[in-house]
């Protein structure tokens, strides 16, 4: 029997295992919608922009593993998630984008609605497609998940016009994809995993470098299998974070920008560097004519391309990172020698590190007038009991987020890496939620972030998704006045966010409960309070408007050129800055 | 350096949309670019001539493999190949200069291809060299048009003994 494009769109989500699509109607999927509301198989979930079905399928992506589906209209609907494709192509999340087109007779007449959807999304999708035939609809949506998922995940824009959804086809579920360009190297060249072997046997200074890739292929007991057995730290990216526990004696938190003092230390003296689905980008790396200026560098990476684009390796692997650490960790189990030897070989580097993380371990001043930011996520770390799937947003708060909350499993870290999107987080954890509804999910941001998607808060109400909104409100863009302090003499060009809405009238109106502190000795208070919450909560947390994020390494600089606190000149004009923050409890409105 | 790379894609619409935006989103370089239809109806052959050092050519080669349609990528500048370009020049042929321009034309074994009053036009193949060699002769005379295809370039039979086939960079990593 024939059956509509609808039809046929729906049954291959369900054969897809899709239970749920982020998404917003409009003229040209009417069809596809109306097909949608007469089945139960596949939830909708209605958002109030299509930039939040983007970030939410993300979300749930990046929790699951699985690939995020994303349903919204032509034109504005589809360029309104041209931010979420670009976030998703940099982080590698995979992601189906369905788009709806002009009738294919009105494709390039500026009809209505229309939009260049396939060229829009060409630079920021892993891979994109016009369907002009219905026939070709199902093909094309078995190979869209596919190139989503495998390989190198990513977003996969499919754009299917309203005559195609309308038009009848026979229908029949393709076993496979017929793609002959199209084949991801998974397991590793032996030779070259050998090679690996020898020098992590040999490396006195080793440290395994772990990103994204290993989140996405799930490597995370291969990672601690090699850190134990061959006894070397492990460091992670702000996309690897979870991959390894942040709690573990071997691992060093995160690197870069601002990752820890010990950590970067170790970086630039270390003579191995096991670099794990991980790409070398400019936050990490620092200046790359000094980054790890000693080390030998092994890099195993499912993507060729990431493979010496920005920085050299000696041993290159081309390989699905599980399949590989597999491999490599089968070859070093027969050629190590016995623990204790192993342990001795490497105390001395360990020792090092210590040394360092005593001497520069992450501090900040407690302070009992003004709520310090990394005061919060300390303590929402240890009140969320170490298990929470946790988003943030971009910016001071992020960074916080990463250095203080050390999240021990993957796919429990939910950011925006690449491209550093603003508005990500709350719609992520949203998505995060509607995957694992029993879950303790945070949302981590600021009043800056949370301010371009908070339209999202309806959808929260409307799904029940409790998700715990931890808003760290400082009255500026925080990293972009740290900016401007640290190199822009203090000039607070737009950085500084005037007026502010009441969040917690803001959340009452949207029917959440909105709960506020203001001073440190509320915190613990509100944020048990939040926590235990059966609901979303959004609170509200005034934090220390001059806080800085450290260690930080300047733009440019090396790894061991960190600044560990403000400069002397900076702490003098901090003190009488013009914009000091004068708390007005009950208000919720930061005076100017 | 130069380099000639052959990728062949398939035959489907927006692939050179995807390749050609690969090179601009990146800031790699094209010098020229052609595209046609290949034996097989399905597949296209694009013709890339690009500049660049080792690291950059490599990362192309990789970024090319990477576009699904993309089914193969080889850096002809790696093995013994032939290039060829078509130009079409029409020249000023004031009276006096007819002659000179039909002698220019032969000495390059150029062909005449149409001829007005006040012009001609002469259609060269040959390699890079030819090509530019004739358009520097023909300028004294003065060119009122100019175009050129672009290179395609096709490897050598591989029988011959001397300079033994590279392996391509990309099959290194």
């Amino acid at each position: 029997m024939k059956k509509t494009g609808a039809d046929i769109f729906v049954e291959s989500l369900r054969h897809e295992g899709v239970k749920t699509v982020f998404g917003l109607p409009g003229g040209v999927v009417l069809k596809i919608f109306d097909v949608l509301c007469q089945q139960k198989d596949i939830e909708l979930v209605l958002t109030r922009h299509e930039q939040g079905a983007a970030h939410m399928a993300e979300g749930y992506a990046k929790a699951t593993g699985k690939a995020g589906v994303v349903l919204v209209t032509s034109g504005p609907g589809m360029t309104n998630i041209v931010t979420g494709l670009a976030d998703a192509y940099m982080d590698s999340v995979p992601l189906v984008a369905f788009t709806g087109q002009v009738s294919t007779n009105l494709i390039g007449n500026d009809a209505f609605q229309e939009a260049d959807n396939v060229g829009i999304s060409r630079p920021c999708t892993k891979h994109n497609v016009l369907v002009k035939d219905v026939n070709e609809l199902a093909q094309t949506i078995k190979e869209a998940f596919y190139i989503a998922t495998s390989g190198r995940p990513g977003p996969v824009l499919v754009d299917i016009p309203k005559d195609v959804s309308t038009e009848k086809a026979e229908f029949k579920y393709p076993d496979q994809v017929n793609l002959r360009g199209y084949n991801p190297t998974i397991s590793g060249n032996k030779h070259q995993i050998k090679q690996a072997a020898e020098e992590i046997l040999k490396a006195k200074k080793a440290i395994i470098y772990v990103g994204g890739g290993a989140v996405f292929s799930d490597a995370a007991d291969e990672i601690r299998e090699l850190a134990e057995m061959a006894q070397i730290p492990v460091t992670m990216t702000l996309m690897g974070l979870g991959s390894f526990p942040g709690t573990h004696p071997l691992s060093l938190g995160m690197l870069g920008m601002h990752g820890g003092y010990w950590t970067n230390m170790a970086m630039h003296y270390s003579d191995l560097l096991i670099a794990v689905g991980a790409r070398f980008d400019d936050r990490v790396t620092g200046k790359l004519s000094e980054f790890c200026p000693e080390a030998r560098v092994i890099h195993i990476d499912i993507d060729p391309t990431s493979i010496k684009k920005t920085f050299h390796a000696h041993i290159p692997i081309v390989g699905d990172v599980k399949a590989v650490l597999r491999q490599m960790n089968v070859m070093l189990r027969s050629m190590d020698g016995n623990a204790a030897e192993v342990k001795a070989w490497r105390a001395p580097w360990l020792k090092q590190i210590n040394e360092w993380k005593k001497a520069h371990p992450l501090t900040y001043k407690q302070d009992d007038k003004v709520i310090k930011p990394q005061f919060v996520i300390e303590r929402l770390f240890e009140l969320s009991k170490h298990n929470a799937i946790v988003a943030t947003d971009v910016g001071q708060h992020q960074m916080f987020a990463a250095q203080y909350f050390k999240g021990t499993k993957p796919r429990t870290w939910l950011t925006s890496g690449g491209l550093g999107t603003m508005g990500f987080g709350f719609p992520a954890a949203l998505g995060a939620q509607k995957a694992f509804p029993e879950k303790l999910v945070l949302c981590i941001t600021s009043e800056g972030s949370f301010q371009m998607n908070l339209q999202e808060l309806v959808t929260a109400v409307e799904h029940n998704l409790a998700v715990k909104i931890i808003l760290l409100n400082n009255g500026f863009h925080g990293m972009v006045r740290q900016w401007q302090d640290l190199f822009y003499e203090g000039r607070y060009s737009a950085s500084y966010l005037g007026k502010i809405p009441d969040f917690v009238k803001l959340a009452e109106a949207y029917g959440i409960l909105g709960l506020r502190a203001v001073k440190p000795n509320e915190v613990e208070a509100v944020l048990k309070q939040g926590l235990k919450h059966k609901g979303p909560v959004l609170m509200d947390i005034h934090t220390d408007p001059f806080e800085n994020c450290y260690p930080m390494i300047p733009a440019g600089g090396a790894h061991h050129e960190m600044m560990l606190e403000d400069p002397p000149e900076l702490r003098h004009t901090k003190k009488g800055g013009a914009q000091k923050r004068k708390v007005d409890e009950g208000e919720g409105v930061l005076p100017a | 350096m130069e380099h000639i790379i052959s990728v062949l894609v398939e035959n489907k619409f927006g692939v050179l949309a995807r390749v050609a935006g690969l090179f601009s989103a990146r800031g790699y370089n094209i010098e020229s670019l052609s595209v046609a239809p290949t034996l097989d109806p399905t597949t296209s052959m694009i013709t890339i001539v690009t500049a660049g050092d080792d690291p950059i050519i490599e990362q192309i080669m990789k970024q090319l493999n990477k576009v699904v349609e993309v089914l193969t990528v080889v850096d002809l500048t790696e093995t013994d190949f032939l290039d060829r370009e078509t130009a079409l020049i029409k020249v000023h042929t004031k009276p006096e200069h007819r002659d000179e321009a039909i002698r220019i034309a032969d000495i390059f074994r150029a062909k005449i291809v149409d001829s007005s009053p006040t012009t001609y036009t002469i259609e060269i193949t040959g390699d890079v060299d030819k090509v530019e060699a004739l358009i520097n002769l023909l300028k004294p005379l003065g060119i009122r048009d100019l175009i050129r295809t672009g290179r395609i370039a096709i490897a050598r039979e591989t029988t011959r003994t001397t300079s033994p086939r590279r392996e391509p960079a990309l099959l290194k990593s």
